[in-house]
């Protein structure tokens, strides 16, 4: 009965889905059961929130391994979710969460932003020092593979044009910015399809195991 | 000044990458702090002593610009901000070239965004962009901000048929049946555009496939560099055109600077980074080169051994 119920619900929402695709009269059931996730995934945030809490507060409490960084993460937690929850700096109760003068615009303006922006650009420098160790012409392919990354490295900035754009324009296809577009819309197409297009036929043979039943690994252990 | 400050740092970096080449030619390889150390000098300079370069439109960009362009003043654009801070240096410039480009049309403007993160944005578009350039712009007339709702594709699943079901208010929690822009408009098939700008999930993927595809509503999505080649498969026929990462954005500001003058004192980030951008490519090339020349030394090294 544990996992007949999960697996039926699974089965009925599965199937009406699928039918509210095809059959116009089974379209706001569709709608429904996207708003019922849309409820279900509220508690999400508290079971995230709780889990968070629970994992971090053993760990100080055992005093693991890096345990001062989960204290870091159980203030920060607290002072967003006061700050979220009720809306300080905020002139009015109804206003957005993050409207102007709230702690909430402040705590994202001054860190959430600046921290997830620095993470990001640190990639400009691991890219760098990967391209250095990986793009090496060792047989063709990794050949064709280190010009391509050339033709599209010059063909994102304006250098490539300027130093092709002098070939005329009805040969227009040998200037770099044009051969990077070729490559996007050639080769990359060609292979994004492909990928595509099996996932897309993975995605229907999975659908199709838990709409049936056959595939219980969602539900955790396979022993009743 | 400037220009002295630009050639003696690129004059620094060219010595810099001749003196590696020399030791490269001894087939050994090179400290990654090194490499890294030249990224900082060549970003760092290239921000500091403001260096730009002039940008042509590709096709793909100049569709979406067609796009917006013609259609009749009036009609219903949707821009979705599905993206957090530390995707806004590259798309931000998009958005905001969208909303000015919408507004100087007058296009009516609806504003949301699936990522939590995003509603800052969003807002921000909104208070620096929209508000102070076009004081004229009346809220619930000429633009409108739904927020961000959390569902992700959910969210995408039910506007499709009903924007109502989803959004029972507005941003500021005014219903939406008393808002003028939503007098006629039910679902996203209303809208004459959409413009997904993002990276992620749900981001402009899901906008297509669960929005512009079975809808019939012609999207043009805006992207991060990293997933824009995911998204091609979908050009011309799902998506009419696409920006991609920082190029793209700074294609469309060109074209804006290009073809309105009310807007050649904006704000050009795109444009301004274009600059750190081909001198950090320029840097990766001259280092790819680099490694190869270790490379292929060093085999013949170990072959004469």
């Amino acid at each position: 009965m544990k996992r007949l119920i999960p697996v039926l619900i699974t089965s009925i929402v599965g199937t009406v889905l699928v039918f509210s695709v095809f059959f116009p009269m089974a379209e706001t059931w569709g709608e429904d059961f996207s708003l019922f996730f849309d409820i279900i995934a509220v508690f999400a945030f508290f079971l995230g929130g709780g889990n968070l809490v629970r994992v971090h507060l053993i760990k100080v409490l055992n005093k693991k391994g890096d345990w001062k960084f989960s204290i870091v993460t159980l203030i920060a937690f607290a002072i967003t979710l006061t700050a979220g929850l009720f809306k300080f700096g905020s002139v009015d109760i109804a206003a957005s969460v993050t409207a102007e003068g709230t702690w909430m615009q402040t705590i994202f303006n001054n860190i959430i932003a600046p921290l997830s922006s620095t993470m990001y650009a640190l990639l400009a420098f691991f890219v760098a020092s990967a391209s250095y160790r990986a793009f090496r012409a060792k047989n063709r392919e990794a050949t064709i593979l280190l010009i391509a990354a050339f033709i599209i490295l010059l063909g994102r900035t304006p250098l490539g044009m300027f130093m092709t754009g002098w070939i005329p324009e009805w040969f227009s296809i040998a200037q770099i910015p044009n051969l990077a577009v070729w490559i996007m819309n050639g080769p990359n197409l060609a292979g994004q399809r492909a990928i595509l297009i099996g996932v897309g036929l993975g995605v229907v043979a999975m659908s199709l195991r838990l709409i049936l039943g056959m595939d219980r690994t969602y539900l955790g252990s396979d022993h009743d | 000044m400037t220009n002295i400050g630009l050639y003696f740092s690129i004059g620094i970096i060219v010595i810099g990458l001749l003196a590696i080449l020399r030791y490269s030619l001894k087939g050994k390889d090179i400290d990654r702090r090194i490499i890294f150390l030249f990224m900082f000098i060549t970003v760092a300079s290239s921000l500091l002593f403001k260096m730009e370069f002039p940008e042509k439109p590709t096709l793909i960009v100049k569709k979406v610009f067609n796009k917006i362009e013609n259609l009749p003043e009036g009609s219903r654009i949707l821009i979705s901000f599905d993206f957090d801070p530390a995707m806004k240096p590259e798309v931000m410039p998009m958005a905001n070239a969208f909303v000015r480009h919408c507004m100087v049309k007058k296009h009516k403007l609806y504003i949301m965004t699936l990522w939590a993160t995003g509603q800052a944005l969003m807002l921000e578009s909104i208070e620096e962009v929209l508000k102070p350039e076009f004081p004229d712009a009346v809220y619930g007339e000429d633009y409108t901000s739904l927020g961000f709702k959390a569902g992700g594709v959910g969210v995408l699943n039910v506007i499709i048929t009903d924007f109502r079901k989803m959004y029972a208010t507005d941003e500021h929690g005014t219903p939406l049946d008393e808002i003028p822009l939503f007098a006629e408009v039910t679902s996203a098939k209303d809208m004459d555009l959409i413009l997904p700008i993002g990276g992620g999930a749900p981001g402009p993927k899901e906008w297509i496939l669960f929005v512009g595809d079975p809808g019939k509503v012609p999207i043009a999505p805006g992207l991060a560099a990293v997933v824009a080649p995911l998204i091609y498969p979908y050009y011309p026929k799902q998506a009419i055109g696409l920006l991609g990462g920082v190029k793209g954005a700074a294609e469309y500001e060109s074209e804006l600077l290009r073809n309105y003058d009310q807007f050649k004192d904006m704000d050009t980030p795109a444009l301004s980074m274009m600059g750190p951008q081909t001198m950090a490519h320029i840097v990766i090339i001259a280092f790819i080169i680099i490694g190869n020349i270790t490379y292929f030394r060093k085999r013949r090294m170990n072959d004469n051994a």
